[in-house]
């Protein structure tokens, strides 16, 4: 395949940017997309000019790392995978595709397609987790009998891989679908019960101060989540933090 | 509690109860109009019962101008709000891949309801207070001794750019319902097995309702 690329490239945090055109040949339809850019960055690096820089790691589509607006959609055309399990197959001959990082103002671009996702990290440490004192007589897990259809609800949140794509998707820039996933996670266990009211109130709290936008129920982020993150999740994070906040 | 409005979610929460209220307020608004089409003297009763009793007139209709001055003030604070959380525009962005055009465009629709609103206010809202509290006529007669409110209400639909005017807004009304009526559940945090039967809910009245108004409009103009 023939392609023609239309990439962001940004130098650095303070440099404007702009989209530039590259031409592409000979793409394999079985390549995967970043595959397809570590082409395109070799004949970069071989001309002499600066390589595009992009997020990746695992390649396997469950760390979270890479990102990529794909012909305006967060992890392109596909449903259901990050840009790592994206194939060249999905285009076509002779396309146009337009790459482009994450954007929000929450998510800083760091150079051309790197966003800083820390934002993510921040309201992990403000209460995306549980305390438990591990020392001593810790009970067997398996003890505490849960619900099946909770045990389900609640690994069908913890797969969440923290990307952004929900952000990037939605028009608003929003990160509830995020926050929704690691506080269900949480609520629907009897283990995150004890600080629930704090984890939540904290959680949403810190969102709101990184500069996400507010949700207006698009439904954009469920569609592009690479891992199905339901938007059940929303609305048990504004069940749970309007409990919170009549509590506390 | 006291930091709930200054909150993401207390916000959108605020914006799903005004919004649940008004759709109540639209259903009795409609239950009402409708009679005109079919008893003129039962629609007399029913407006003059809702224009001079006491409960109705000092506290449900300050609480519906509070509610829809407040809906639309917090749509457009939210608005301008989440667009600063996007500083810099996509160059290509594909969002009829991932959502409906409603949802994408509450703020166009509201704003057509807005100007709605504002003819409607002309219409009747600031006549009807002439009449009632300026004038001090509570008698809601003509001085043929009839009720005034049938033959207003007809008077109205006799100009076809209004009758256009009105079917316009009533299309976007229909357009903003059909994201925003699921969208008051979820934000309330309403979403459960009954959600998928409510969807379905959601579309009969978001359509059914805009395009009833829409009926009763084209009704009295064809038949005046």
């Amino acid at each position: 395949m023939n392609l023609t690329l239309k990439i962001w490239r940004q130098k650095d945090a303070n440099d404007k940017g702009k989209i530039v055109d590259y031409q592409i040949s000979n793409v394999s339809p079985d390549m995967s997309f970043l595959e397809m850019l570590d082409v395109l960055n070799s004949e970069i690096i071989t001309k002499g000019e600066e390589p595009v820089a992009f997020d990746h790691d695992c390649r396997e589509g469950i760390c979270g790392a890479c990102s990529l607006y794909i012909n305006g959609e967060a992890h392109g055309p596909d449903r259901l995978v990050t840009t790592c399990q994206l194939h060249m197959r999905k285009f076509k001959d002779g396309d146009t595709i337009f790459i482009e990082p994450f954007r929000a103002k929450a998510f800083p671009v760091i150079k051309d397609l790197v966003v800083d996702r820390g934002a993510f990290d921040r309201i992990q440490h403000a209460g995306g987790f549980v305390s438990v004192n591990t020392s001593g007589n810790t009970q067997d897990a398996n003890a505490i009998p849960i619900e099946k259809v909770n045990a389900d609800k609640a690994f069908d949140a913890a797969t969440c891989i923290g990307c952004g794509a929900c952000v990037a998707s939605c028009k608003n820039s929003s990160a509830m679908l995020f926050v929704s996933a690691k506080v269900s996670q949480f609520a629907l266990l009897p283990q995150g019960q004890v600080e629930a009211t704090d984890r939540v109130l904290n959680m949403v709290n810190q969102m709101d101060e990184e500069g996400f936008g507010n949700c207006t129920n698009t439904g954009a982020c469920e569609v592009e989540c690479p891992k199905g993150i339901s938007l059940e999740n929303i609305a048990r994070m504004n069940r749970e933090f309007l409990t919170a906040s009549l509590k506390g | 509690m006291s930091g709930i409005l200054n909150s993401s979610i207390g916000r959108k929460f605020a914006m799903a109860i005004s919004a649940l209220f008004l759709m109540f307020f639209l259903l009795q608004h409609f239950a009402i109009n409708i009679l005109s089409v079919f008893s003129p003297n039962a629609f007399n009763e029913a407006s003059h019962f809702m224009g001079t009793f006491w409960a109705v007139q000092y506290l449900l209709q300050p609480v519906l101008i509070f509610g829809v001055i407040f809906h639309f003030v917090m749509g457009f604070v939210l608005e301008l709000k989440n667009n600063k959380a996007r500083q810099v525009s996509y160059a290509k962005n594909n969002g009829a891949a991932n959502s409906s055009w409603m949802s994408r465009n509450m703020i166009w629709s509201g704003l057509a309801i807005l100007a709605f609103i504002v003819l409607h206010f002309i219409d009747f809202w600031i006549p009807e207070i002439n009449t009632k509290f300026i004038d001090g006529d509570m008698s809601g007669l003509l001085p043929n001794g009839e009720f005034r409110y049938y033959e207003e209400l007809t008077h109205k639909f006799v100009s076809p750019l209004r009758v256009g005017a009105y079917v316009l807004a009533f299309v976007f009304l229909a357009l903003h319902l059909l994201h925003g009526f699921n969208s008051a559940f979820q934000s309330v945090g309403a979403n459960n097995k009954y959600t998928k039967a409510l969807k379905g809910f959601s579309k009969v009245y978001a359509i059914g309702i805009p395009l009833g108004f829409i009926f009763i409009a084209l009704f009295h103009h064809f038949n005046h």
